[in-house]
């Protein structure tokens, strides 16, 4: 695909009626607007953001410019997108990396061991810790997988195995994919809603921010796992009725160790993301500054909570708190990639053997 | 539980494939069940507040009045983000799918995916802590040039914290599911077509604009859909960067700006009680109503392209 | 028989299980298991004032580390929150910056959820500081009326007359003034509010509210929001409990013939120049501030912040409020908020008053 996406390369050798640019054209003309816009930003006291600006102006318009002139009006055009493209690109990432080292930055400077094995109990003017926030987070988070992995995983099953072309199956299937666009401040409005009614309004506990989770999780379950499930051959389906295994045991004893794998690594995404979420949290969990292991009971506190309450709302040592935020975002950003790559390492790790 | 591969009494046999299927089939129906609950508690709870007073609405004569206008600004800021994100997305989808070599390709799908990994909160802080600011000289400059355009009619926001600033974190928090969207249609172009344009000496553009595009289309949409349907629901970011006084205005770039739906229950909700707190679930409930909106025709557009594919 | 995929989900299933449990299984490095102290244990929730947070946070650490088996909440959600949520049976304590407002039957509402009349005593008095963000301007001098007109929107620039004529040697930029005011329910609001429309003559048309009047403006979440957004935003003015202005500028106002600046002195001079609202029952010691005083050194744009609870808890939560609220209000609850909040304390005559009060508060 990609050989075909490059014909220019493939034309430079075929001699053309057309004069051509030369091949390091784009680059020669990406190092003049880069040198021009330094130059101009540089004597005008512009900042860096101003003289890429610049640069990024400089280069389209220069391309284009130059290929118009000696090739034509369509090359022209061609130069154009294929700049924009770049252009696209390029500021599609500037607010990634900026994150990333802000980030980084900020945070780094926070951990250390009291950062991650004290609480904010009894802590005043001083620096505390995020203890009680990353165990509210894995609690809660760990509530919302025991939820979400059995009617995800078994509702697949159901997808793939039994509802075929049905119309329940259908419906469910749409109606998954509808789900994965419920706005997460919607569940946590649910989760209150439900513990409001069952025991009482204004109730918070950590397990209704596992409920809250899991209907954010839900989908993304159902979505991967059916996805795997489809990908076992039907051959290894057919082969087990042949020797009599009945349906229900050959679902389990041989379809499902096959997709396994990617099964593990779907849900282990779908943590990944609604760990960081925040706003149904802040409705139905609450803060604390204390740790709080029983989910059943109490306000728990949660690293995207603590993050949102310490720097919007530090109180009067808004530089500690802040610098906090800063370190719990950098802590939550690690266990989402830490996550993130636990994913691909399992869907390694647990593959089925080929030849087996 | 025990029943081996070897036995053939077909009895156990059929009770334990019943047992299993209707309880697969059960566990589908319980997000059937879970979604409709939601419609109905938000409902249930929601009531009491469609009928609040202005003592518990901020002042507003009726719930009607209370929601519209952050019906508004949650349309606003989703509409902008769009607008923003979606010619980026393009772009990104673009370069992985025809311009980049595959190497390259490669690490910028990575890349995608590290963007949709970060927690909105953690987007939140870099608007507040770090874009904001930046931006101050930018509404400064277009306020002073552009003035007379009524979206930088100013005065302009000293703080950074405005509805536009609030658009561009979720511009960038949408990018990446209109780019993996768009991305994955991009792929699915007919070899066939792509290459019969450039078999008729097609540059790359053109290639793209007769070929790829039109065979797009409709995913393109129900890619903006969806980032749509993200940028409605995404509470942090816009709680954390506006500075939200719940007005309607067309101006982008001021101090006092729109508020969101999401965003008021987040900011209110801890301060609110009683019927107030069912005033903020209803508006929950209208969130819900649109974004479900959307996300339904998106998953139709999506749906139809789908039989329609070669997959 | 084959138990492949059992060990396959096993695997990982243990592995978190067995992470959530190492984890659970210690607590943090400054919560010691053991109880100590007096033997009280339980947990308090509290909410309201955000005025009073840090000296909240002051309180609460002191009392938890007498008591560890206690832990104490407070959720610093607003004024208005706090009220509301007390008398909805929510939250067992209520921090409020203005005292229950018997015209929209909160006092009603108050003793409907005790069962008898609510308690409210003063705990934390603190003045209430106008900040602003202006280069080159360290100092200035404002009356009401202009601080009035200023937040309504009629003075604009800096460099208007009528802050010019207050302030002749101060170098008065002519950039837009940006009010920040508070977006949530806040006694901080309903105090200056009230300050505004007792004292700025004519300048402040709206009355005393906990909601902002008007939308105009920028608007931001709590005191720090405040803060936060005066400290980004060159050109802004707001008003903010003092505790929390760490370096900001802070404008004087005018008492009398002088300009004030905020002290928690001045505070207190004014609370003990303001006499206690008598038409209150007999648990109730709301003070009626006196904001047009001409008292020297009193600065009357200063907040008092109540403590509301109960006559009567079920069980053992009795013991648990009443020895809160003894805490805070005793001279090392006091020296404790006065140090990490830089409130005044309470004058003497009041804070017995209000220990009587908290020691009537008994079980069910």
């Amino acid at each position: 695909m990609t050989d075909l996406a490059t014909p220019p390369e493939t034309h430079a050798h075929v001699p053309l009626r057309h004069p051509r640019l030369p091949s390091y054209a784009p680059w020669l003309v990406v190092g003049l607007a880069a040198a021009a816009a330094a130059l101009v930003g540089l004597t005008l006291g512009w900042s860096l953001t101003g003289i890429v600006v610049l640069a990024m102006v400089l280069h389209v318009v220069g391309l284009t410019v130059w290929s118009r002139a000696v090739e034509n009006a369509r090359a022209a055009t061609d130069r154009l997108v294929t700049s924009l493209v770049w252009v696209a690109l390029t500021i599609a990432l500037v607010p990634l990396v900026s994150l990333v080292l802000k980030v980084v930055t900020e945070g780094a400077a926070e951990l250390n061991g009291r950062f991650l094995t004290w609480s904010m109990r009894n802590v005043v003017g001083e620096p505390g810790g995020i203890y009680h926030a990353i165990v509210g987070t894995l609690l809660i988070t760990l509530a919302a997988t025991v939820i979400s992995v059995p009617v995800g995983l078994l509702s697949a099953i159901y997808l793939v195995e039994y509802g075929g072309q049905s119309r329940l199956a259908g419906w469910i299937r749409f109606l998954v994919d509808v789900m994965t666009g419920i706005p997460s401040i919607v569940a946590g409005l649910f989760a209150y809603a439900l513990f409001s009614l069952i025991i009482g309004p204004g109730t918070q506990l950590g397990l209704g921010g596992g409920v809250a989770l899991s209907l954010l999780m839900i989908p993304i379950v159902v979505r991967s796992a059916e996805e795997m499930l489809k990908l076992v051959p039907a051959d290894l389906r057919e082969a087990s009725y042949a020797l009599g295994v009945p349906k229900w045991r050959t679902i389990v004893k041989v379809v499902l160790p096959t997709a396994m794998a990617g099964i593990i690594t779907g849900v282990t995404l779908a943590i990944a993301r609604v760990i960081g979420e925040t706003a149904p949290l802040l409705i139905i969990c609450g803060s604390t500054d204390s740790v709080n292991f029983n989910l059943f009971n109490g306000q728990m506190a949660s690293l995207p909570v603590f993050i949102y309450s310490s720097y919007t709302q530090p109180g009067t040592n808004p530089e500690i708190l802040k610098g906090m935020a800063w370190g719990a975002a950098l802590i939550l950003i690690i266990i989402v990639m830490a996550l993130n790559l636990i994913a691909r390492l399992a869907g390694k790790f647990f593959a089925p053997k080929r030849g087996r | 539980m025990s029943t081996t591969p070897t036995e053939t009494g077909s009895p156990k046999r059929r009770l334990g494939d019943l047992v299993f299927a209707n309880l697969t089939r059960a566990a589908g129906l319980t997000i059937l069940v879970t979604l409709a609950g939601v419609a109905l508690f938000l409902t249930i709870q929601g009531i009491p507040g469609l009928t609040a007073g202005p003592a518990d609405l901020k002042g507003h004569a009726n719930f009607l009045g209370y929601v519209a206008p952050l019906v508004f600004g949650t349309l606003l800021a989703a509409v902008i983000a769009l607008l923003i994100a979606l010619p980026l997305a393009i772009g990104v989808a673009l370069s992985v799918s025809h311009y980049a070599p595959r190497s390259v390709s490669i690490v910028i799908g990575y890349l995608v995916d590290l963007l949709a990994a970060v927690p909105s909160v953690v987007y939140g802080l870099w608007g507040i802590g770090f874009l904001g600011p930046r931006l101050v000289p930018v509404y400064q400059w277009l306020a002073d040039h552009l003035g007379f355009i009524p979206f930088f009619s100013g005065p302009a926001s000293n703080t950074g914290r405005t509805i536009m600033t609030a658009s561009i974190v979720l511009a960038i928090m949408v990018l990446p599911i209109i780019t993996a969207i768009s991305r994955e249609i991009f792929v699915q172009t007919p070899r066939l077509n792509e290459e019969a344009a450039l078999a008729l000496g097609a540059t790359r553009w053109e290639m793209i604009r007769l070929a790829v595009l039109p065979y797009a289309r409709s995913g393109i949409v129900s890619a903006a859909m969806l980032g749509l349907g993200r940028a409605l629901g995404e509470t942090m970011a816009v709680a954390m960067v506006l500075s939200a006084s719940g007005i309607v205005t067309w101006d982008l770039i001021s101090n006092t700006n729109p508020s969101t739906i999401a965003a008021n229950i987040a900011l209110t909700f801890a301060d609110a009680t009683g019927v107030q707190r069912n005033a903020l679930i209803a508006s929950g409930l209208v969130l819900f109503v649109i974004t479900f909106a959307v996300n339904f025709g998106a998953r139709s557009v999506v749906a139809r392209y789908e039989t329609g594919s070669p997959r | 028989m084959n138990r492949t995929a059992l060990r396959r989900i096993a695997a990982p299933g243990a592995a978190a299980l067995a992470l959530g449990l190492a984890l659970t299984a210690c607590g943090a490095g400054n919560e010691s298991g053991s109880t100590s102290g007096s033997g009280l244990s339980g947990t308090l929730k509290g909410a309201g004032s955000s005025a009073q947070e840090a000296a909240m946070d002051a309180w609460r650490a002191g009392f938890q580390k007498a008591n560890s088996g206690v832990t104490v909440n407070y959720d610093p959600s607003g004024s208005g929150a706090g009220v509301e949520q007390f008398n909805a049976g929510a939250i067992d304590f209520a921090g409020s910056d203005a005292a229950l407002d018997p015209t929209k039957g909160e006092v009603d509402a108050a003793k409907k959820r005790c069962g008898a009349n609510a308690l409210e005593v003063p705990d934390y008095v603190s003045p209430i500081a106008v900040v602003y963000n202006l280069d080159g301007v360290d100092k200035l001098n404002l009356s009401a009326k202009t601080v009035g007109e200023i937040f309504d929107g009629k003075i604009t620039k800096w460099d208007d007359a009528a802050i010019k004529a207050e302030n002749p040697d101060a170098k008065l930029p002519s950039t837009a003034i940006t009010p920040v005011h508070r977006s949530d329910e806040s006694g901080t609001t309903k105090n200056f509010t009230d300050y505004l429309a007792q004292a700025a003559e004519g300048g402040w048309p709206h009355p005393a509210d906990k909601v902002w009047p008007i939308s105009s403006g920028e608007a931001a979440n709590g005191t720090s929001g405040v803060i936060a957004a005066v400290k980004s935003g060159a050109g802004s003015i707001g008003y903010a409990d003092e505790s929390q202005v760490g370096d900001l500028s802070v404008a004087a106002i005018k008492v009398g013939d002088a300009y004030v600046a905020p002290s928690a002195d001045g505070a207190a001079k004014a609370l003990e120049v303001s006499p206690v609202d008598d038409t209150r029952t007999k648990g109730d010691l709301a003070v009626k501030v006196d904001r047009t005083t001409t008292e020297a050194g009193a600065y009357p744009l200063m907040l008092t912040s109540y403590l509301i609870a109960c006559p009567t808890y079920s069980g053992a939560k009795a013991d648990l409020v009443k020895g809160l609220l003894k805490y805070i209000v005793s001279t090392q609850g006091q020296q404790d908020a006065a140090k990490n909040a830089g409130s005044a304390p309470l004058p003497s005559s009041l804070q017995q008053k209000a220990e009587t009060i908290i020691d009537s508060i008994s079980a069910k």
